[in-house]
C-alpha cells in the first residue's frame, strides 16, 4: 500500500513537471495566437478576454500579398518531389549495396557513412547549383534535400534488404526476369513499410527545414513556409500574436503527420539510429 | 556467362543515386578543399594558400565560433545523454501515464526549429517573458537570457536540449527495452536495489543507444546553425556565434572563401574529434 502511494505521488509529479516543461510553451503559444496584439505584449499565459484567432490567422495569410499561400504551395512542391527523388535515388542503392559483396561496394558503403558525418559544404553546392543552372530554383533545392537525405535512407532500405529471402530473387531469374523486372516488380513493393518511413520522416524535415532554403533559394519569389516565419519576425516585430498564429498555421501539416504516424516516425528513427 | 550477382545486381542501380550524392554532396566535400585556399568570387578565383584559414583562427570575431561550436556541441551532447537516459529509464517503468509522457517530451521535434526559436526568444524576454515572471514570483530576479554575453549561448543550448531530449530518449527506450528481463530477475534474487538496476544493468546494457545518441547529438550540435541564427544572430556581438553562423555571415558578405574554409575547419573537427570517438564508443560496446 505505501509502495503504491509512493509510486502515485513520483507519477503525479512526472506528470505535472512535464506539463510544466513541456505542456506551458505550447499552452503559451495556443492562447496568445488568439490575442490583440496590446494583449499578446503582456506575455502571459493568461486566457484572452475576447479572442480573435480568425482575424489574427486571415491577416497572416493576407500578410505581404498572400505570401503564405505561395510559400505552403512551394513547401509542398518541395517535400513531395523530394520524397519521390529520395526514395527513388536510396531503394535502388540500398538494394544493390545489400546484395553485392566486394571492394567496390566496401568503398560506397563508405562515402555513404560519411556523409552522416560531414558537414555539407555550403558555397561550394551553391556553385555548383549556379554552374549547372539550377540556383534560385527549386528543383535544385529538390535535388540537395535528397542528397542530404540519401545516407541514412540507404542505411535504413539497406538494413530491411537483409530481411528479404535471395531465394525470391533466384526464383525470380528463373522465371525470366531482368535485375530490373526483380527489382521493380518484386523487391521494391517488398520494401513499402521501409519507404513509408522514410517518406514520413522525410516529410517533417523537409517541411520543417529552414537552413537549405536559406541557402539554396534566396529571394521572395521562392518562399516556403519556415523562411516566411523567418521573414515575419521583422515584419511583425513585438506582434507576437501574429507571429503564433504563423506558427499555428505551419505546424498543422507535421502535427496532423505525427499524429496518424506517430509510430512509424518513431520506429523508423530509432532502426536508422541502432542500425548506424 | 555472367554471374548471378552481376547480372541481377547491377552496378546500373546505382547510376541515380551516384549522380545526386556525387553533385550535390561528394563534389562540393571535395570542391571545399580547392577552394578555402583561395579569394572567390563564384566566377572567378584567386590562389592565396592558407591565408583564409589565419584569418579564420586569427580574427577574434572568427575563432570565437570555434570555441563556441565546441561548448556548445559538448554542452548539448552531455546534456541530452543525461537527462534523455534518466527520462528513458523513468519511462520504461510501470507507469500508467508513460505513452502520455513519452508523446509529451518528444512533441518539440515536430516544431520547426524557427518556431521553437521564436516562442523561448519570447518566453525568455528579460523583463516580461514568462520565465523571468515565474522566477520572480519566487523571488528569484531572473538573467537577461539571451541579452547578456555570458548567458546567450548556454540559454540557446537549453533550448536546443527542450527540442531535441525527446529524440535521445527514443533512441534510449529502445535500447532499454532491448535488455533481457532475465538479468533484473537476477539481481532482484540477489537483493539489488532500484540505483543497482540502474547503474549495473541498465546503463552498460544500453551502450548502444548511448553511443547512438552521442554521435548524433555531438554531430548535429557542432553544424548547429538555425536555432542560434534565430534566437541571437550570434549575438550579443559575437559573443554566441557558432562556425556554421559565420559560414553564413561571411557567404553573407561574398567572402566564399573565408566561408568555404568555415567549411573545412568544421570538417576537420568532425575527422579529428567524431570518428575517432565513434572508434572507442563502440570499442567499449557490450554485447547482450
Amino acid at each position: 500500500m505505501k509502495r503504491k502511494i509512493a509510486r502515485l505521488a513520483v507519477e503525479t509529479v512526472a506528470v505535472l513537471l512535464a506539463l510544466a516543461i513541456f505542456g506551458v510553451p505550447i499552452s503559451y503559444v495556443l492562447t496568445n495566437a488568439g490575442k490583440s496584439s496590446a494583449a499578446a505584449a503582456q506575455m502571459s499565459i493568461a486566457p484572452a478576454a475576447n479572442t480573435q484567432y480568425l482575424a489574427n490567422f486571415s491577416s497572416v495569410i493576407a500578410q505581404s500579398s498572400y505570401m503564405l499561400i505561395r510559400a505552403f504551395l512551394n513547401s509542398a512542391i518541395i517535400t513531395i518531389v523530394s520524397i519521390a527523388v529520395l526514395l527513388g535515388i536510396s531503394s535502388t542503392a540500398g538494394f544493390v549495396l545489400e546484395r553485392r559483396k566486394g571492394r567496390g561496394i566496401s568503398w560506397i558503403n563508405f562515402l555513404v557513412l560519411a556523409g552522416l558525418m560531414i558537414p555539407p559544404a555550403v558555397v561550394p553546392t551553391i556553385w555548383v547549383l549556379k554552374t549547372i543552372g539550377l540556383y534560385k530554383n527549386m528543383m535544385g533545392l529538390v535535388l540537395v534535400e535528397a542528397a542530404l537525405a540519401f545516407p541514412f535512407s540507404v542505411l535504413l532500405y539497406r538494413g530491411y534488404m537483409g530481411s528479404i529471402p535471395r531465394e525470391l530473387d533466384e526464383a525470380s531469374f528463373i522465371d525470366g526476369c531482368t535485375g530490373f523486372d526483380l527489382f521493380m516488380k518484386v523487391i521494391f513493393p517488398l520494401m513499402k513499410p521501409v519507404s513509408a518511413t522514410i517518406a514520413i520522416i522525410t516529410s517533417i524535415s523537409v517541411f520543417n527545414d529552414f537552413v537549405n532554403p536559406l541557402y539554396f533559394l534566396p529571394g521572395s519569389k521562392n518562399v516556403t513556409v519556415q523562411l516566411t516565419l523567418y521573414n515575419f519576425i521583422s515584419t511583425y516585430l513585438n506582434k507576437w500574436n501574429l507571429l503564433f498564429a504563423d506558427i499555428l498555421l505551419i505546424s498543422i501539416p507535421p502535427l496532423i503527420f505525427f499524429i496518424f504516424f506517430n509510430k512509424k516516425i518513431v520506429s523508423g528513427m530509432v532502426a536508422g539510429a541502432v542500425k548506424s | 556467362m555472367p554471374s548471378l550477382t552481376s547480372r541481377l545486381y547491377s552496378y546500373k542501380f546505382f547510376i541515380p543515386a551516384a549522380i545526386v550524392y556525387v553533385l550535390f554532396f561528394l563534389a562540393p566535400t571535395f570542391l571545399s578543399f580547392f577552394f578555402s585556399l583561395t579569394i572567390w568570387t563564384l566566377s572567378d578565383w584567386k590562389f592565396t594558400g592558407l591565408d583564409n584559414f589565419k584569418i579564420f583562427l586569427t580574427e577574434p570575431s572568427l575563432n570565437i565560433g570555434l570555441r563556441n561550436s565546441l561548448v556548445y556541441a559538448t554542452a548539448t551532447c552531455a546534456l541530452k545523454v543525461v537527462i534523455g537516459f534518466l527520462l528513458a529509464a523513468f519511462l520504461c517503468t510501470d507507469l500508467k501515464t508513460k505513452g502520455f509522457l513519452r508523446s509529451m517530451i518528444y512533441f518539440p521535434n515536430i516544431l520547426s526549429t524557427i518556431a521553437v526559436g521564436i516562442i523561448f526568444g519570447s518566453l525568455m524576454h528579460p523583463s516580461h517573458g514568462l520565465i523571468n515572471t515565474c522566477l520572480a514570483a519566487i523571488g528569484i530576479k531572473g538573467p537577461d537570457w539571451l541579452g547578456n554575453p555570458r548567458m546567450a549561448l548556454f540559454s540557446v543550448v537549453l533550448v536546443d536540449v527542450w527540442k531535441g531530449v525527446g529524440i535521445a530518449m527514443t533512441i534510449f527506450i529502445a535500447g532499454i527495452q532491448a535488455i533481457p528481463q532475465h538479468y533484473y530477475e537476477a539481481l532482484m534474487i540477489d537483493g539489488g536495489t532500484a540505483f543497482h538496476k540502474l547503474r549495473y544493468i541498465t546503463l552498460p546494457l544500453s551502450r548502444s543507444s548511448m553511443n547512438s545518441v552521442i554521435m548524433l547529438a555531438f554531430i548535429g550540435g557542432i553544424r548547429s546553425f538555425d536555432l542560434i541564427w534565430v534566437m541571437t544572430k550570434g549575438g550579443p556581438g559575437f559573443t554566441s556565434d557558432l562556425i556554421a553562423s559565420i559560414i553564413y555571415k561571411q557567404l553573407q558578405g561574398g567572402f566564399y572563401g573565408i566561408s568555404t574554409a568555415g567549411n573545412v575547419v568544421l570538417f576537420v573537427i568532425v575527422s579529428i574529434i567524431a570518428v575517432p570517438m565513434y572508434r572507442f564508443l563502440t570499442k567499449v560496446e557490450v554485447d547482450l
